[in-house]
């Protein structure tokens, strides 16, 4: 009896602090869409942002891009030919990238490879008090740090999510086309025919812009709020990782079932 | 920092955005094929079918099996009781003759539906707004295999 | 402006962390242009100190007086330009790592002024020549000895000439060169710019060489304060156990317990092991 109440109170511990956090967030994402450090700087240090976040991720979208795309590609032939359907290949590569792995797939990766480390960076600058320092100096660390930071990843991440899925359809007709023999013409009218500009290619890239907000503001949350010891920080950023891929995902549902789905 | 590191990380981010915006015109353009809806004007047609099968706002539009337009509207008539359907054609296109007829086919066995249009030989022209008066409905696999079927017992 | 009456006032100060009260009633009077050093042992809350009277933090009772102004009552735009007149020089340094030596210093100039970069040059290579470090400019901070860096901060801490400064542990881990350059400086920039300068320590001897007032705090409370020379010659036992460093006596050696024995005796199933 004693040990249920227990199990129940803790229940209502992690429920109380899970209100907290979610609150704190939500002030912390206001201030920071308020806090702009002007235009001239702001440019400058969003510059500056644009390159860690956006441009150092590069690599990893360009190729995981062409890996999937090169997968899909083998993986639809294989199963279309069978019905006698290749020419449907080029449908199936690109709705698949437009609508889905384009966004989904380079925001995972994005919270791996970015927003992993925007936490790390922020925890260390919160551990080495150097914000403590900014604030003492009358320079608001929102406004410097953090903001720059966030929307550089609000913009980065559907750029990186476009390219994503222009590199994958590159990769899909490598294979499908270049080594596996689908008719060239076929494969692009069809593409064509299938994919429309607003409703699947505008949808994913709205999707991704959705994914870059809630994982760059997970990941300066996480590390504006970091515990400032070793531990802290590694625990943050092991938080930023595995919140945002379940949120991303989550969110994908929600957005595909508003956007595509029978459900709406 | 550097005056040379500024140069290296601005040049990157210019590359990165050009990069991003080169592939959202590879998507518009090659992908979507977005190019045959803003490229060119088109003018609206429309045309009554008792049954439209699975066609839907979007499909295709074709003479001789080139794609000149696309479906886009389907409304329903409560008067006739028929399905009232949009068509946007290309303005290029704009020659059709007024008996023209459009029946609604599959590509393939299983494939998606699409409208073609069979050109008569009146000599005036489909108009911007205009009927075709000609239609023949989409052939509903069930109801086909419904008559064969009866058609079997018939002959018995 | 009147020189006697006291740059900072402190009257009645509490602050509560969790259920544990690292300030029990702290009155402290800073004089102007003097060299005020707070000490106490680890975990008396000296840090906290400084961060309440930056208006980092808020006491749970109290007030901070600064230039006859209450610190945690004043508007954000008032407590911005209160700190734009204090300097703080962290432990740790704190030191922008993405920037090098000469924009860190530059930092405060370029926040806050709107002078021509030429101008900025010259004040920034002006307050590194004072802490000797203008030759090592274009280091970044992660080149930086643990020495180099408490002075680059210090240069940035002074780069807007602010009217009071604030050590936090200046001489913690410092060797005994580094250390003496520290003093050095300190006591430099307190003669020659008449700056106001508050140390936070527990390092005895060096603290009492360059400080003109002491306050020691402990268990949440002023123990005493007065010249350094009085305190020597104070009684107190408590005083008399941190000055000297015994290790144990009025301030205890163990952190509260229960007997030992009873310890012992007890929770034997219950240890934990660790788990790392």
């Amino acid at each position: 009896m004693h040990r249920l109440i227990h199990h129940i109170q803790s229940i209502g511990q992690k429920t109380i602090g899970f209100c907290i956090a979610f609150g704190r967030a939500n002030l912390f994402i206001l201030s920071i869409i308020f806090a702009w450090p002007g235009f001239k700087l702001g440019a400058r240090l969003l510059v500056k942002q644009l390159y860690s976040v956006g441009v150092l991720s590069l690599i990893i979208i360009v190729v995981s891009g062409g890996f999937v795309g090169m997968v899909l590609g083998l993986q639809g032939y294989t199963t279309l030919i069978k019905f006698g359907a290749e020419q449907a290949l080029g449908p199936m590569i690109s709705l698949a990238l437009v609508r889905e792995l384009g966004p989904v797939m380079s925001a995972l990766l994005f919270a791996g490879r970015a927003g992993s480390a925007l936490t790390a960076e922020i925890g260390l600058m919160r551990a080495t008090e150097q914000l403590s320092g900014m604030e003492m100096m009358a320079v608001d660390p929102i406004t410097r740090v953090i903001a720059p930071r966030f929307w550089a990843g609000v913009i980065s991440l559907p750029l990186l999510a476009i390219l994503f899925s222009a590199v994958g359809v590159w990769g899909g007709t490598l294979v499908g086309v270049n080594w596996l023999g689908v008719d060239e013409g076929a494969f692009w009218g069809n593409m064509q025919s299938a994919v429309d500009w607003h409703e699947d290619v505008w949808n994913g890239i709205i999707k991704s812009f959705v994914f870059g907000i809630l994982v760059t503001w997970l990941a300066v949350f996480h590390g504006y709020y970091a515990t400032p010891t070793s531990e802290g920080v590694s625990l943050a950023t092991t938080r930023t990782v595995v919140q945002s891929s379940l949120v991303v995902l989550a969110m994908d549902f929600v957005l595909t079932a508003l956007m595509f789905g029978e459900l709406g | 920092m550097n005056h040379q590191r500024i140069i290296w990380i601005e040049f990157t981010v210019g590359v990165f955005m050009l990069v991003a915006f080169l592939s959202a015109i590879f998507l518009a353009l090659r992908v979507s094929g977005l190019v045959t809806m803003v490229g060119s004007e088109t003018y609206q047609i429309r045309a009554r079918f008792d049954n439209i099968g699975g066609l839907k706002v979007r499909s295709p539009v074709n003479i001789a099996g080139v794609t000149v337009g696309r479906v886009s509207d389907i409304q329903f008539d409560a008067k006739t009781f028929d399905a009232v359907v949009s068509m946007e054609i290309d303005n290029q296109y704009k020659i059709l003759p007024s008996d023209t007829s459009a029946s609604i086919l599959t590509s393939g066995l299983l494939g998606e539906k699409y409208i073609n249009l069979e050109p008569g030989a009146s000599e005036t022209t489909l108009g911007s707004g205009g009927e075709i008066e000609a239609t023949q409905s989409a052939l509903i696999l069930e109801n086909l295999i419904g008559k064969f079927l009866t058609r079997g017992k018939e002959g018995d | 402006m009147d020189m006697t009456e006291p740059l900072i006032i402190t009257e009645g100060l509490q602050f509560k962390r969790g259920d544990r009260m690292i300030f029990d009633g702290v009155d402290l009077e800073i004089p102007r242009g003097k060299i005020t050093a707070i000490m106490g042992p680890s975990g008396s809350g000296k840090t906290t100190l400084l961060k309440i009277i930056g208006g980092e933090l808020k006491p749970w009772k109290g007030e901070v007086i600064v230039e006859g102004k209450n610190v945690h009552r004043l508007k954000r735009r008032e407590l911005l330009n209160l700190r734009q007149k204090m300097g703080i020089l962290f432990q740790s340094g704190a030191l922008f790592t993405d920037l090098s030596v000469f924009d860190n210093v530059a930092f405060p100039l370029r926040e806050h002024t709107r002078l021509p970069e030429i101008l900025i040059r010259d004040l920034v290579l002006m307050k590194l020549e004072a802490v000797g470090l203008r030759g090592a400019r274009d280091l970044m901070p992660r080149e930086l000895s643990g020495g180099m860096a408490r002075r680059v901060a210090l240069a940035r801490a002074i780069a807007l000439d602010p009217q009071f400064v604030l050590y936090d542990e200046p001489f913690t881990g410092q060797d005994p060169i580094s250390m003496g350059v520290l003093i050095k400086l300190i006591r430099l920039l307190n003669e020659t710019l008449g700056l106001t300068s508050i140390i936070v320590s527990h390092d005895v001897l060096e603290t009492a060489s360059i400080a003109h007032k002491i306050y020691v705090l402990a268990e949440g409370k002023v123990v005493s304060g007065g010249s350094p020379e009085a305190l020597q010659k104070s009684t107190s036992p408590e005083l008399q156990q941190f000055l000297k460093g015994m290790p144990d006596g009025p301030v205890p050696f163990h952190y509260p317990a229960r007997p030992f024995v009873e310890e012992l005796m007890l929770d034997t199933q219950r240890s934990v092991i660790p788990m790392f």
